[in-house]
């Protein structure tokens, strides 16, 4: 039989646990530890995950690179390029009409030409890039650091999230980074790849590359970049286009 | 035998979390069910090992990586609860470590697995991780890449399957109905 000590002890031990649990979250929430598709049972291990990864990651350190000699000779590629109009008459035009527009919440909305961006000041960087599938490799990428469009643009302290849209929002990968990893100094708009223009199916003419996560979370064929506060009011609310097909928001595991 | 409580509940945790991590960690496999060494590897480039299994391009790695993710955060935090239990409980010492009821090559077999494989698993799980090889590169340094990380991970998910089965016949062959009495209940056979 319990006592009535008993039932008080575990009492107030379950109240304490809870409003311990319910500290924990506000704290998460605070710190920016709780991904945007943190719901259901998964959720629980994408939330451990990504709060984890960012506790261990809170200095920013660089993805490992590699030498010239380590380039892989096969860099395969999932997906194919958009098959609408707009990207069709790009790629025949050889980009020359192409701008890549930054807006949301910042000072000065913008919007660049390959030509401009190519003139910004440039990183090269030999980083590997796997798979969620299990293969990898490794390029060099060339391009100009994310951080130097943000700072140009002048993003407000509002700022959570910067969402990436493709030109076929519809059929692309639209996707969205934290901005931790938005203002890595490895987190290119990348326009080269081993030496040469960005080839088309790698994404021409200007592809995200995030090398501290997986393949997918660097999205291809760019048109836009949005520096939003709330990620719940874009598009399906979960930060990324992966979600609707079983696939998680953050992808640093 | 008779297990403490710590045991009992751990055993059964960790039961449901392999077993969710073997069926995930398949899924995800046959997404690109070919081994690689060294720090790359994929379509074209050469491997050391094609398993005779079809590659399955219909997005099941996605719900096998949430799958797997979460069970190994299970499979973990259970890991520290045992391994405090068994440390403080004497269990390791006077079961596992010095000569007890069970034989040599089994106790020998049971801290390869407590000790050695399943931390080694951890570890190659961690080296696949962009992430956390930024963090601390080393981590996949050691096994001279991530794909050689990934061939690892692999190849000790099969000694533990192996392990796994001989585990389930010793109890099959020293009595079914006791062994499992023992495990579930605590109460001598």
């Amino acid at each position: 039989m319990p006592t009535r000590r008993r039932v008080i002890t575990t009492g107030l031990t379950a109240v304490a646990g809870v409003s311990a649990l319910a500290a924990a979250a506000r704290l998460a929430d605070r710190f920016g530890l709780i991904p945007p598709d943190h719901g259901g049972i998964y959720g629980v291990g994408e939330t451990l995950t990504y709060a984890a990864q960012r506790l261990l990651t809170m200095h920013h350190p660089l993805a490992r690179e590699f030498s010239h000699s380590q380039v892989s000779a096969v860099a395969p590629v999932n997906g194919e390029p958009p098959d609408n109009e707009v990207y069709q008459r790009l790629l025949s035009d050889r980009f020359a009409a192409w701008r890549l527009t930054i807006d949301g919440l910042v000072a000065r909305p913008s919007s660049w030409s390959l030509a401009e961006l190519r003139q910004l000041p440039s990183r090269s960087q030999i980083t590997h890039q796997a798979c969620e599938e299990g293969w990898s490799f490794i390029a060099e990428w060339t391009g100009v650091q994310l951080a130097y469009l943000l700072s140009a643009a002048g993003v407000s302290t509002r700022a959570r999230f910067v969402v990436f849209y493709p030109f076929d929002f519809e059929n692309n990968f639209w996707d969205s980074l934290d901005m931790a990893d938005a203002w890595h100094p490895q987190t290119l708009i990348a326009y080269g790849m081993n030496g040469v223009k960005l080839p088309t199916r790698h994404g021409a003419p200007a592809r995200l590359t995030v090398p501290r996560q997986l393949g997918y979370k660097s999205v291809k064929y760019l048109a836009r970049i949005s520096v939003v506060d709330d990620i719940t009011r874009v598009g399906n609310g979960l930060g990324s286009a992966s979600p609707d097909y079983g696939y998680s928001w953050y992808a640093g595991i | 035998m008779r297990h403490s409580p710590s045991v009992r509940i751990t055993h059964w945790i960790n039961t449901v979390a392999f077993a969710a991590l073997v069926v995930s960690g398949t899924a995800i496999l046959l997404a690109h069910p070919r081994l690689y060494w060294g720090e790359t590897g994929g379509v074209g480039a050469s491997s050391i090992l094609d398993l005779p299994l079809p590659f399955m391009l219909t997005g099941q790695s996605g719900w096998g990586r949430s799958l797997h993710f979460l069970s190994a955060w299970v499979c973990v935090g259970n890991g520290l609860l045992y391994a405090v239990g068994g440390a403080s409980s004497g269990h390791f010492r006077r079961d596992l470590l010095s000569a007890s009821a069970y034989g040599t090559l089994q106790r020998l077999a049971y801290l390869t697995v407590v000790f050695g494989l399943l931390p080694l698993m951890i570890w190659t799980g961690l080296a696949m991780s962009p992430a956390v090889t930024a963090a601390a590169p080393v981590l996949v340094e050691v096994f001279g890449g991530q794909q050689s990380a990934r061939t690892i991970h692999f190849v000790v998910t099969s000694v533990l399957l192996v392990f796994l089965a001989g585990h389930v016949a010793m109890v099959c062959l020293s009595g079914f109905r006791s062994q499992m009495r023992g495990m579930l209940m605590g109460t001598r056979s």
